[in-house]
Protein backbone atom coordinates (compact mmCIF):
# COMPACT_ATOMS: atom_id res chain seq x y z
CA UNK A 1 0.00 0.00 0.00
CA UNK A 2 1.36 3.44 -0.95
CA UNK A 3 2.26 5.77 1.92
CA UNK A 4 -0.09 8.60 0.92
CA UNK A 5 -2.91 6.09 0.70
CA UNK A 6 -2.06 5.09 4.27
CA UNK A 7 -2.10 8.72 5.35
CA UNK A 8 -5.49 9.12 3.72
CA UNK A 9 -6.82 6.15 5.64
CA UNK A 10 -5.53 7.65 8.85
CA UNK A 11 -7.10 11.01 8.01
CA UNK A 12 -10.39 9.24 7.48
CA UNK A 13 -10.35 8.09 11.13
CA UNK A 14 -12.07 9.77 14.01
CA UNK A 15 -9.42 11.92 15.73
CA UNK A 16 -10.99 11.16 19.10
CA UNK A 17 -10.76 7.40 18.60
CA UNK A 18 -8.24 5.41 20.66
CA UNK A 19 -8.88 2.23 18.69
CA UNK A 20 -10.27 2.10 15.16
CA UNK A 21 -11.15 -1.06 13.28
CA UNK A 22 -11.75 -0.98 9.54
CA UNK A 23 -13.12 -4.07 7.79
CA UNK A 24 -11.06 -6.33 10.08
CA UNK A 25 -10.88 -9.94 8.99
CA UNK A 26 -9.17 -12.76 10.90
CA UNK A 27 -8.78 -16.35 9.73
CA UNK A 28 -7.47 -19.55 11.28
CA UNK A 29 -6.14 -21.41 8.26
CA UNK A 30 -8.92 -21.47 5.67
CA UNK A 31 -11.65 -20.65 8.16
CA UNK A 32 -12.52 -16.97 8.48
CA UNK A 33 -13.59 -16.11 12.03
CA UNK A 34 -14.18 -12.37 11.73
CA UNK A 35 -15.79 -11.19 8.50
CA UNK A 36 -15.08 -7.48 8.32
CA UNK A 37 -15.48 -5.73 11.68
CA UNK A 38 -15.51 -1.92 11.79
CA UNK A 39 -16.02 0.34 14.80
CA UNK A 40 -14.23 2.97 16.87
CA UNK A 41 -13.54 3.15 20.57
CA UNK A 42 -13.31 6.73 21.80
CA UNK A 43 -10.82 8.06 24.31
CA UNK A 44 -11.98 7.48 27.88
CA UNK A 45 -14.99 5.34 27.04
CA UNK A 46 -15.75 1.81 28.15
CA UNK A 47 -16.68 -0.34 25.19
CA UNK A 48 -18.15 -3.75 25.89
CA UNK A 49 -17.87 -6.38 23.17
CA UNK A 50 -20.84 -8.70 23.63
CA UNK A 51 -21.36 -12.00 21.93
CA UNK A 52 -22.20 -15.64 22.49
CA UNK A 53 -19.75 -18.53 22.62
CA UNK A 54 -18.05 -18.96 19.26
CA UNK A 55 -19.16 -15.50 18.06
CA UNK A 56 -15.54 -14.46 17.52
CA UNK A 57 -15.41 -11.92 20.36
CA UNK A 58 -12.37 -13.50 22.02
CA UNK A 59 -10.58 -13.70 18.66
CA UNK A 60 -11.37 -10.01 18.21
CA UNK A 61 -9.81 -9.19 21.57
CA UNK A 62 -6.74 -11.33 20.86
CA UNK A 63 -6.32 -9.51 17.55
CA UNK A 64 -6.62 -6.11 19.25
CA UNK A 65 -3.69 -6.92 21.56
CA UNK A 66 -1.62 -8.39 18.72
CA UNK A 67 -1.88 -12.08 19.66
CA UNK A 68 -3.50 -12.85 16.30
CA UNK A 69 -2.61 -11.26 12.96
CA UNK A 70 -5.46 -9.88 10.86
CA UNK A 71 -5.80 -11.52 7.43
CA UNK A 72 -7.19 -8.26 6.03
CA UNK A 73 -8.38 -4.86 7.20
CA UNK A 74 -6.89 -2.35 9.61
CA UNK A 75 -6.59 -1.84 13.36
CA UNK A 76 -5.38 1.64 14.34
CA UNK A 77 -3.98 2.12 17.84
CA UNK A 78 -1.74 5.10 18.71
CA UNK A 79 -1.58 6.12 15.05
CA UNK A 80 -0.23 2.75 13.90
CA UNK A 81 -1.95 0.08 11.86
CA UNK A 82 -1.39 -3.18 13.73
CA UNK A 83 -1.82 -5.16 10.52
CA UNK A 84 1.33 -3.70 9.04
CA UNK A 85 3.76 -2.97 11.85
CA UNK A 86 6.90 -4.87 12.86
CA UNK A 87 7.31 -6.88 16.07
CA UNK A 88 9.33 -4.05 17.67
CA UNK A 89 6.62 -1.49 16.88
CA UNK A 90 3.98 -3.87 18.23
CA UNK A 91 5.97 -4.24 21.45
CA UNK A 92 6.17 -0.45 21.72
CA UNK A 93 2.35 -0.22 21.52
CA UNK A 94 2.01 -3.06 24.02
CA UNK A 95 3.85 -0.98 26.61
CA UNK A 96 0.87 1.39 26.51
CA UNK A 97 -1.87 -1.21 26.84
CA UNK A 98 -2.81 -3.54 29.66
CA UNK A 99 -4.62 -6.84 29.42
CA UNK A 100 -6.46 -8.83 32.06
CA UNK A 101 -6.96 -12.43 30.96
CA UNK A 102 -9.96 -14.64 31.61
CA UNK A 103 -8.01 -17.03 33.85
CA UNK A 104 -5.86 -14.20 35.32
CA UNK A 105 -2.68 -15.68 33.74
CA UNK A 106 -0.56 -14.74 36.76
CA UNK A 107 2.86 -16.38 36.74
CA UNK A 108 2.52 -19.22 39.22
CA UNK A 109 6.24 -19.31 40.02
CA UNK A 110 6.37 -15.66 41.15
CA UNK A 111 4.82 -13.81 44.07
CA UNK A 112 1.96 -11.40 43.45
CA UNK A 113 4.38 -8.52 43.91
CA UNK A 114 6.86 -9.93 41.37
CA UNK A 115 4.00 -10.45 38.93
CA UNK A 116 3.00 -6.81 39.18
CA UNK A 117 6.60 -5.60 39.11
CA UNK A 118 7.58 -7.69 36.07
CA UNK A 119 6.64 -5.17 33.33
CA UNK A 120 8.35 -2.39 35.32
CA UNK A 121 11.53 -4.44 35.76
CA UNK A 122 11.53 -5.42 32.08
CA UNK A 123 10.76 -2.07 30.50
CA UNK A 124 11.99 0.65 32.84
CA UNK A 125 15.30 1.55 34.45
CA UNK A 126 13.61 2.33 37.78
CA UNK A 127 15.39 1.54 41.05
CA UNK A 128 14.14 -1.50 42.96
CA UNK A 129 12.92 0.74 45.79
CA UNK A 130 10.82 2.80 43.35
CA UNK A 131 9.38 -0.33 41.79
CA UNK A 132 8.52 -1.58 45.28
CA UNK A 133 6.55 1.61 45.98
CA UNK A 134 4.80 1.46 42.61
CA UNK A 135 3.76 -2.16 42.97
CA UNK A 136 2.31 -1.45 46.42
CA UNK A 137 0.38 1.45 44.96
CA UNK A 138 -1.01 -0.71 42.16
CA UNK A 139 -2.01 -3.43 44.60
CA UNK A 140 -3.70 -0.84 46.78
CA UNK A 141 -5.65 0.46 43.79
CA UNK A 142 -7.18 -2.97 43.26
CA UNK A 143 -7.78 -3.59 46.96
CA UNK A 144 -4.94 -6.05 47.51
CA UNK A 145 -2.67 -4.00 49.79
CA UNK A 146 -0.35 -6.27 51.77
CA UNK A 147 -0.63 -9.25 49.44
CA UNK A 148 2.65 -8.71 47.58
CA UNK A 149 4.40 -11.68 49.17
CA UNK A 150 1.58 -14.15 48.51
CA UNK A 151 1.87 -16.72 45.73
CA UNK A 152 -0.98 -16.61 43.18
CA UNK A 153 -2.07 -20.10 44.28
CA UNK A 154 -2.79 -18.73 47.76
CA UNK A 155 -5.33 -16.22 46.41
CA UNK A 156 -9.04 -16.73 45.72
CA UNK A 157 -10.42 -16.38 42.18
CA UNK A 158 -11.55 -12.80 42.71
CA UNK A 159 -8.23 -11.80 44.28
CA UNK A 160 -6.33 -13.35 41.37
CA UNK A 161 -8.43 -11.29 38.95
CA UNK A 162 -7.60 -8.16 40.97
CA UNK A 163 -3.89 -9.02 41.01
CA UNK A 164 -4.03 -9.50 37.23
CA UNK A 165 -5.63 -6.05 36.91
CA UNK A 166 -2.85 -4.59 39.08
CA UNK A 167 -0.28 -6.17 36.73
CA UNK A 168 -2.14 -4.79 33.70
CA UNK A 169 -2.05 -1.35 35.36
CA UNK A 170 1.67 -1.52 36.14
CA UNK A 171 2.81 0.51 33.13
CA UNK A 172 -0.02 3.08 33.47
CA UNK A 173 -1.67 1.97 30.23
CA UNK A 174 -3.82 4.17 28.03
CA UNK A 175 -6.06 1.29 27.06
CA UNK A 176 -7.09 -1.56 29.33
CA UNK A 177 -8.47 -4.80 27.88
CA UNK A 178 -10.51 -7.32 29.85
CA UNK A 179 -11.33 -10.83 28.70
CA UNK A 180 -14.45 -12.10 30.50
CA UNK A 181 -13.71 -10.29 33.78
CA UNK A 182 -16.48 -12.04 35.72
CA UNK A 183 -16.02 -15.57 34.32
CA UNK A 184 -15.89 -18.20 37.05
CA UNK A 185 -16.61 -15.76 39.88
CA UNK A 186 -19.62 -15.75 42.20
CA UNK A 187 -22.08 -12.85 41.72
CA UNK A 188 -20.76 -10.85 44.67
CA UNK A 189 -17.09 -11.12 43.68
CA UNK A 190 -18.03 -10.44 40.05
CA UNK A 191 -19.88 -7.28 41.15
CA UNK A 192 -16.68 -6.26 42.96
CA UNK A 193 -14.71 -6.58 39.72
CA UNK A 194 -17.36 -4.49 37.90
CA UNK A 195 -16.99 -1.88 40.62
CA UNK A 196 -13.21 -1.93 40.17
CA UNK A 197 -13.58 -1.32 36.42
CA UNK A 198 -15.91 1.62 37.11
CA UNK A 199 -13.46 3.07 39.63
CA UNK A 200 -10.53 2.78 37.20
CA UNK A 201 -12.55 4.57 34.57
CA UNK A 202 -13.52 7.34 36.96
CA UNK A 203 -10.09 7.78 38.51
CA UNK A 204 -7.88 7.56 35.41
CA UNK A 205 -10.29 8.30 32.55
CA UNK A 206 -8.88 5.17 30.98
CA UNK A 207 -10.13 3.70 27.72
CA UNK A 208 -11.46 0.26 28.61
CA UNK A 209 -12.44 -2.54 26.26
CA UNK A 210 -14.24 -5.50 27.84
CA UNK A 211 -15.24 -8.77 26.22
CA UNK A 212 -18.07 -10.49 28.05
CA UNK A 213 -21.34 -12.34 27.71
CA UNK A 214 -22.55 -11.35 31.21
CA UNK A 215 -25.39 -8.96 30.45
CA UNK A 216 -25.83 -7.47 33.92
CA UNK A 217 -22.14 -6.64 34.14
CA UNK A 218 -22.07 -5.32 30.58
CA UNK A 219 -24.93 -2.87 31.14
CA UNK A 220 -23.39 -1.69 34.39
CA UNK A 221 -19.91 -0.85 33.08
CA UNK A 222 -20.46 0.02 29.41
CA UNK A 223 -20.73 3.44 27.81
CA UNK A 224 -21.27 1.78 24.48
CA UNK A 225 -21.52 -1.82 23.42
CA UNK A 226 -21.06 -3.80 20.25
CA UNK A 227 -22.78 -7.13 19.66
CA UNK A 228 -20.79 -9.62 17.61
CA UNK A 229 -22.46 -12.66 16.09
CA UNK A 230 -20.82 -15.26 13.83
CA UNK A 231 -17.93 -12.91 13.14
CA UNK A 232 -20.04 -9.88 12.17
CA UNK A 233 -21.07 -6.73 14.00
CA UNK A 234 -24.82 -7.03 14.59
CA UNK A 235 -25.38 -3.81 16.48
CA UNK A 236 -23.43 -1.02 18.09
CA UNK A 237 -24.66 1.74 20.37
CA UNK A 238 -25.02 3.11 23.87
CA UNK A 239 -26.50 0.91 26.56
CA UNK A 240 -29.82 2.77 26.15
CA UNK A 241 -29.83 2.27 22.38
CA UNK A 242 -29.15 -1.42 22.85
CA UNK A 243 -31.93 -1.77 25.40
CA UNK A 244 -34.38 -0.11 23.01
CA UNK A 245 -33.18 -2.00 19.95
CA UNK A 246 -35.82 -3.91 18.04
CA UNK A 247 -33.31 -5.84 15.95
CA UNK A 248 -34.23 -9.53 16.32
CA UNK A 249 -30.68 -10.78 17.01
CA UNK A 250 -30.12 -8.09 19.67
CA UNK A 251 -33.47 -8.85 21.29
CA UNK A 252 -32.70 -12.58 21.25
CA UNK A 253 -29.35 -12.00 22.98
CA UNK A 254 -30.61 -9.49 25.52
CA UNK A 255 -33.81 -11.42 26.29
CA UNK A 256 -31.83 -14.67 26.52
CA UNK A 257 -33.95 -16.61 24.02
CA UNK A 258 -32.56 -20.01 22.99
CA UNK A 259 -31.81 -20.72 19.32
CA UNK A 260 -34.85 -22.29 17.57
CA UNK A 261 -32.93 -25.48 16.72
CA UNK A 262 -31.81 -25.85 20.35
CA UNK A 263 -35.40 -25.42 21.50
CA UNK A 264 -36.49 -28.13 19.04
CA UNK A 265 -33.75 -30.47 20.32
CA UNK A 266 -34.95 -29.88 23.87
CA UNK A 267 -38.53 -30.78 22.86
CA UNK A 268 -37.25 -33.94 21.24
CA UNK A 269 -35.22 -34.83 24.34
CA UNK A 270 -38.24 -34.30 26.55
CA UNK A 271 -40.31 -36.52 24.28
CA UNK A 272 -37.67 -39.26 24.44
CA UNK A 273 -37.35 -39.20 28.22
CA UNK A 274 -41.13 -39.30 28.66
CA UNK A 275 -41.41 -42.28 26.32
CA UNK A 276 -38.67 -44.24 28.05
CA UNK A 277 -39.84 -43.59 31.57
CA UNK A 278 -40.42 -47.03 33.19
CA UNK A 279 -44.00 -48.10 33.72
CA UNK A 280 -43.76 -48.02 37.52
CA UNK A 281 -42.39 -44.45 37.62
CA UNK A 282 -44.77 -41.62 38.42
CA UNK A 283 -45.83 -40.01 35.16
CA UNK A 284 -44.64 -43.05 33.19
CA UNK A 285 -46.62 -44.58 30.38
CA UNK A 286 -47.89 -47.44 32.55
CA UNK A 287 -49.92 -45.13 34.74
CA UNK A 288 -51.67 -43.43 31.87
CA UNK B 1 2.02 -44.84 -4.36
CA UNK B 2 0.33 -44.44 -1.00
CA UNK B 3 3.49 -45.67 0.74
CA UNK B 4 5.75 -43.32 -1.19
CA UNK B 5 3.59 -40.32 -0.34
CA UNK B 6 3.52 -41.37 3.32
CA UNK B 7 7.31 -41.67 3.40
CA UNK B 8 7.59 -38.30 1.62
CA UNK B 9 5.20 -36.71 4.14
CA UNK B 10 7.15 -38.21 7.04
CA UNK B 11 10.47 -36.91 5.73
CA UNK B 12 9.01 -33.44 5.11
CA UNK B 13 7.54 -33.32 8.62
CA UNK B 14 10.84 -34.49 10.11
CA UNK B 15 12.80 -31.82 8.28
CA UNK B 16 10.24 -29.15 9.25
CA UNK B 17 10.60 -30.24 12.90
CA UNK B 18 14.40 -29.99 12.75
CA UNK B 19 13.94 -26.58 11.11
CA UNK B 20 11.73 -25.39 14.00
CA UNK B 21 14.31 -26.66 16.53
CA UNK B 22 17.09 -24.81 14.72
CA UNK B 23 14.98 -21.65 14.48
CA UNK B 24 14.24 -21.72 18.23
CA UNK B 25 17.92 -22.30 19.07
CA UNK B 26 18.86 -19.50 16.65
CA UNK B 27 16.47 -17.05 18.30
CA UNK B 28 17.83 -17.98 21.72
CA UNK B 29 21.37 -17.42 20.41
CA UNK B 30 20.30 -13.97 19.14
CA UNK B 31 18.90 -13.07 22.57
CA UNK B 32 22.15 -14.29 24.20
CA UNK B 33 24.79 -12.78 21.94
CA UNK B 34 23.18 -9.89 20.00
CA UNK B 35 20.25 -8.51 21.99
CA UNK B 36 22.31 -7.50 25.08
CA UNK B 37 24.24 -5.08 22.83
CA UNK B 38 20.94 -3.53 21.75
CA UNK B 39 19.82 -2.63 25.22
CA UNK B 40 17.83 -5.78 25.94
CA UNK B 41 18.54 -7.49 29.23
CA UNK B 42 20.42 -10.80 29.46
CA UNK B 43 18.60 -12.71 32.18
CA UNK B 44 21.61 -14.12 34.04
CA UNK B 45 19.67 -14.48 37.29
CA UNK B 46 17.07 -16.70 35.65
CA UNK B 47 19.84 -18.64 33.85
CA UNK B 48 21.63 -19.16 37.18
CA UNK B 49 18.56 -20.55 38.94
CA UNK B 50 17.88 -22.81 35.92
CA UNK B 51 21.52 -23.98 36.10
CA UNK B 52 21.05 -24.91 39.76
CA UNK B 53 18.01 -26.94 38.80
CA UNK B 54 19.48 -28.58 35.71
CA UNK B 55 22.96 -29.12 37.09
CA UNK B 56 23.44 -29.15 40.83
CA UNK B 57 20.19 -30.90 41.71
CA UNK B 58 20.89 -33.63 39.15
CA UNK B 59 24.18 -34.62 40.85
CA UNK B 60 22.94 -37.25 43.34
CA UNK B 61 20.96 -39.33 40.85
CA UNK B 62 23.52 -38.87 38.08
CA UNK B 63 26.35 -39.96 40.41
CA UNK B 64 24.51 -43.10 41.42
CA UNK B 65 23.57 -44.08 37.87
CA UNK B 66 27.00 -43.48 36.33
CA UNK B 67 28.77 -45.23 39.23
CA UNK B 68 26.68 -48.32 38.54
CA UNK B 69 27.18 -48.01 34.80
CA UNK B 70 30.97 -47.89 35.37
CA UNK B 71 30.72 -51.01 37.52
CA UNK B 72 28.58 -52.80 34.92
CA UNK B 73 31.04 -51.85 32.17
CA UNK B 74 33.93 -53.25 34.20
CA UNK B 75 32.07 -56.50 34.84
CA UNK B 76 31.07 -56.90 31.19
CA UNK B 77 34.51 -56.14 29.77
CA UNK B 78 36.26 -58.30 32.38
CA UNK B 79 34.09 -61.21 31.24
CA UNK B 80 35.83 -61.15 27.82
CA UNK B 81 39.23 -59.77 28.85
CA UNK B 82 39.69 -62.48 31.47
CA UNK B 83 39.75 -65.09 28.71
CA UNK B 84 42.84 -63.45 27.26
CA UNK B 85 44.46 -62.84 30.62
CA UNK B 86 44.14 -59.13 29.98
CA UNK B 87 42.01 -58.19 32.95
CA UNK B 88 44.35 -55.24 33.56
CA UNK B 89 42.79 -53.61 30.50
CA UNK B 90 39.49 -53.20 32.35
CA UNK B 91 40.54 -49.71 33.45
CA UNK B 92 41.26 -48.70 29.86
CA UNK B 93 38.00 -50.14 28.53
CA UNK B 94 35.89 -48.41 31.18
CA UNK B 95 37.70 -45.07 30.88
CA UNK B 96 37.41 -44.91 27.10
CA UNK B 97 33.78 -46.05 26.87
CA UNK B 98 32.75 -43.67 29.62
CA UNK B 99 34.44 -40.53 28.35
CA UNK B 100 33.83 -41.00 24.63
CA UNK B 101 30.30 -42.35 24.72
CA UNK B 102 28.47 -43.39 27.84
CA UNK B 103 29.30 -40.42 30.06
CA UNK B 104 27.74 -37.85 27.69
CA UNK B 105 24.88 -40.17 26.68
CA UNK B 106 23.82 -41.26 30.17
CA UNK B 107 24.09 -37.65 31.37
CA UNK B 108 21.89 -36.54 28.49
CA UNK B 109 19.30 -39.20 29.27
CA UNK B 110 19.18 -38.30 32.98
CA UNK B 111 18.88 -34.60 32.05
CA UNK B 112 16.08 -35.38 29.57
CA UNK B 113 14.18 -37.18 32.31
CA UNK B 114 14.70 -34.44 34.87
CA UNK B 115 14.85 -31.20 32.89
CA UNK B 116 13.75 -31.74 29.27
CA UNK B 117 10.40 -33.03 30.51
CA UNK B 118 10.18 -30.22 33.08
CA UNK B 119 10.79 -27.59 30.38
CA UNK B 120 7.96 -28.96 28.26
CA UNK B 121 5.62 -29.24 31.24
CA UNK B 122 6.44 -25.76 32.55
CA UNK B 123 6.10 -23.97 29.22
CA UNK B 124 3.12 -26.13 28.22
CA UNK B 125 1.25 -25.26 31.43
CA UNK B 126 2.05 -21.59 30.91
CA UNK B 127 0.66 -21.87 27.38
CA UNK B 128 -2.57 -23.48 28.63
CA UNK B 129 -3.07 -20.89 31.39
CA UNK B 130 -2.47 -18.00 28.94
CA UNK B 131 0.75 -16.99 30.74
CA UNK B 132 2.65 -17.08 27.43
CA UNK B 133 0.01 -14.76 25.94
CA UNK B 134 0.32 -12.54 29.01
CA UNK B 135 4.09 -12.28 28.48
CA UNK B 136 3.53 -11.28 24.87
CA UNK B 137 0.93 -8.63 25.71
CA UNK B 138 3.44 -7.20 28.21
CA UNK B 139 5.92 -6.90 25.31
CA UNK B 140 8.15 -9.59 26.84
CA UNK B 141 9.34 -12.21 24.38
CA UNK B 142 8.68 -15.73 25.70
CA UNK B 143 11.83 -16.90 23.90
CA UNK B 144 13.94 -14.26 25.63
CA UNK B 145 12.27 -14.68 29.01
CA UNK B 146 11.74 -18.44 29.23
CA UNK B 147 13.73 -20.24 26.55
CA UNK B 148 17.06 -18.37 26.45
CA UNK B 149 17.93 -18.82 30.16
CA UNK B 150 17.27 -22.54 29.74
CA UNK B 151 19.68 -22.74 26.79
CA UNK B 152 22.35 -20.86 28.76
CA UNK B 153 21.90 -23.14 31.77
CA UNK B 154 22.01 -26.33 29.70
CA UNK B 155 25.03 -25.35 27.63
CA UNK B 156 26.93 -24.45 30.79
CA UNK B 157 25.84 -27.40 32.91
CA UNK B 158 25.80 -30.40 30.56
CA UNK B 159 29.60 -30.49 30.01
CA UNK B 160 30.13 -30.11 33.78
CA UNK B 161 27.69 -32.93 34.51
CA UNK B 162 29.40 -35.04 31.84
CA UNK B 163 32.83 -34.62 33.46
CA UNK B 164 31.28 -35.58 36.77
CA UNK B 165 29.59 -38.60 35.17
CA UNK B 166 32.91 -39.71 33.61
CA UNK B 167 34.60 -39.51 37.00
CA UNK B 168 31.87 -41.43 38.76
CA UNK B 169 31.88 -44.08 36.02
CA UNK B 170 35.63 -44.55 36.40
CA UNK B 171 35.21 -44.84 40.18
CA UNK B 172 32.50 -47.46 39.58
CA UNK B 173 34.98 -49.39 37.47
CA UNK B 174 37.58 -48.95 40.19
CA UNK B 175 35.35 -50.74 42.66
CA UNK B 176 35.55 -53.85 40.47
CA UNK B 177 39.23 -53.28 39.76
CA UNK B 178 40.09 -53.16 43.46
CA UNK B 179 37.80 -56.02 44.46
CA UNK B 180 38.55 -58.44 41.63
CA UNK B 181 41.65 -57.46 39.66
CA UNK B 182 44.41 -56.62 42.13
CA UNK B 183 44.26 -52.88 41.48
CA UNK B 184 44.65 -50.28 44.17
CA UNK B 185 42.41 -47.22 43.76
CA UNK B 186 45.43 -45.03 42.93
CA UNK B 187 46.77 -47.50 40.38
CA UNK B 188 43.33 -47.92 38.77
CA UNK B 189 42.86 -44.17 38.46
CA UNK B 190 46.37 -43.74 37.03
CA UNK B 191 45.73 -46.55 34.52
CA UNK B 192 42.50 -44.81 33.49
CA UNK B 193 44.18 -41.45 33.06
CA UNK B 194 47.03 -43.04 31.08
CA UNK B 195 44.49 -44.67 28.77
CA UNK B 196 42.81 -41.40 27.92
CA UNK B 197 43.84 -38.85 25.38
CA UNK B 198 42.68 -35.27 25.66
CA UNK B 199 40.71 -35.71 22.44
CA UNK B 200 38.62 -38.48 24.04
CA UNK B 201 37.49 -36.08 26.70
CA UNK B 202 36.97 -33.21 24.27
CA UNK B 203 34.87 -35.23 21.80
CA UNK B 204 32.66 -36.24 24.73
CA UNK B 205 32.29 -32.66 25.85
CA UNK B 206 31.53 -31.39 22.34
CA UNK B 207 28.81 -34.01 22.15
CA UNK B 208 27.44 -32.99 25.54
CA UNK B 209 27.11 -29.35 24.43
CA UNK B 210 25.20 -30.51 21.33
CA UNK B 211 23.00 -32.73 23.52
CA UNK B 212 22.27 -29.75 25.75
CA UNK B 213 21.16 -27.65 22.79
CA UNK B 214 19.03 -30.53 21.45
CA UNK B 215 17.31 -31.29 24.76
CA UNK B 216 16.48 -27.63 25.43
CA UNK B 217 15.23 -27.01 21.90
CA UNK B 218 12.97 -30.09 21.92
CA UNK B 219 11.66 -29.49 25.47
CA UNK B 220 10.88 -25.82 24.86
CA UNK B 221 9.44 -26.35 21.37
CA UNK B 222 7.11 -29.09 22.60
CA UNK B 223 6.05 -26.81 25.45
CA UNK B 224 5.38 -23.88 23.12
CA UNK B 225 3.42 -26.15 20.74
CA UNK B 226 1.10 -27.40 23.48
CA UNK B 227 -2.56 -27.31 22.48
CA UNK B 228 -5.46 -26.26 24.67
CA UNK B 229 -6.26 -28.20 27.84
CA UNK B 230 -4.39 -29.87 30.68
CA UNK B 231 -4.32 -33.20 28.85
CA UNK B 232 -2.17 -31.62 26.14
CA UNK B 233 0.52 -30.73 28.69
CA UNK B 234 0.93 -34.43 29.45
CA UNK B 235 1.13 -35.22 25.76
CA UNK B 236 3.78 -32.54 25.10
CA UNK B 237 5.82 -33.77 28.04
CA UNK B 238 5.77 -37.34 26.77
CA UNK B 239 6.60 -36.18 23.26
CA UNK B 240 9.44 -34.02 24.59
CA UNK B 241 11.04 -37.01 26.35
CA UNK B 242 10.64 -39.43 23.45
CA UNK B 243 11.76 -36.91 20.81
CA UNK B 244 14.71 -35.75 22.95
CA UNK B 245 16.00 -39.29 23.41
CA UNK B 246 15.65 -39.94 19.68
CA UNK B 247 17.26 -36.64 18.69
CA UNK B 248 20.13 -37.12 21.17
CA UNK B 249 20.88 -40.53 19.67
CA UNK B 250 20.79 -39.04 16.16
CA UNK B 251 23.10 -36.18 17.17
CA UNK B 252 25.36 -38.74 18.89
CA UNK B 253 25.54 -40.81 15.71
CA UNK B 254 26.28 -37.77 13.55
CA UNK B 255 29.07 -36.53 15.81
CA UNK B 256 30.56 -39.98 16.39
CA UNK B 257 30.74 -40.44 12.61
CA UNK B 258 32.21 -36.97 12.23
CA UNK B 259 34.93 -37.64 14.81
CA UNK B 260 35.58 -41.09 13.32
CA UNK B 261 36.18 -39.72 9.83
CA UNK B 262 38.11 -36.74 11.13
CA UNK B 263 40.34 -39.20 12.93
CA UNK B 264 39.29 -38.03 16.42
Amino acid sequence: MATDELEMDRDGLDADAMVSLRDLRVSYGDREILHGISFDVKRGETMVILGGSGSGKSTLLRTLVGLERPSAGEIWIRGKNLAEISQDEMDEIRKHIGMSFQGSALFGSMTVGDNVALPLREHTMLEDSTIEIMLRLKLEQVGLAGFEYYMPSQLSGGMMKRAAVARALAMDPEILFFDEPSAGLDPIIAAGIDQLILELKKAFRMTIIVVTHELASAFLIADRMVLIDKGNVVAIGTTQEMRNSTQPRVRQFLDRVAEPEVARELDYLQMLTEDRRPANMPGGKGRA
Amino acid sequence: MELVSQIGGGVTNGLAYIGSLASLAGRAAWYTFVAPFRGKPLRLGRAFSQAMDVGVRALPILSLITFFIGLILALQSAYELRKFGAIDLVATAVAISMTRELGPLITAIVVIGRSGSAFAAEIGTMKVTEEIDALQTMAISPVAFLVTPKFMAMIAMLPCLTIWANTMGILGGALFGVAQADFTVARYVRASIDALFLRDIITGLVKSVMFGITITAVGCLEGLNTGAGAEQVGKSTTRAVVMSIFMVVVVDLVFTMLFFFLGG
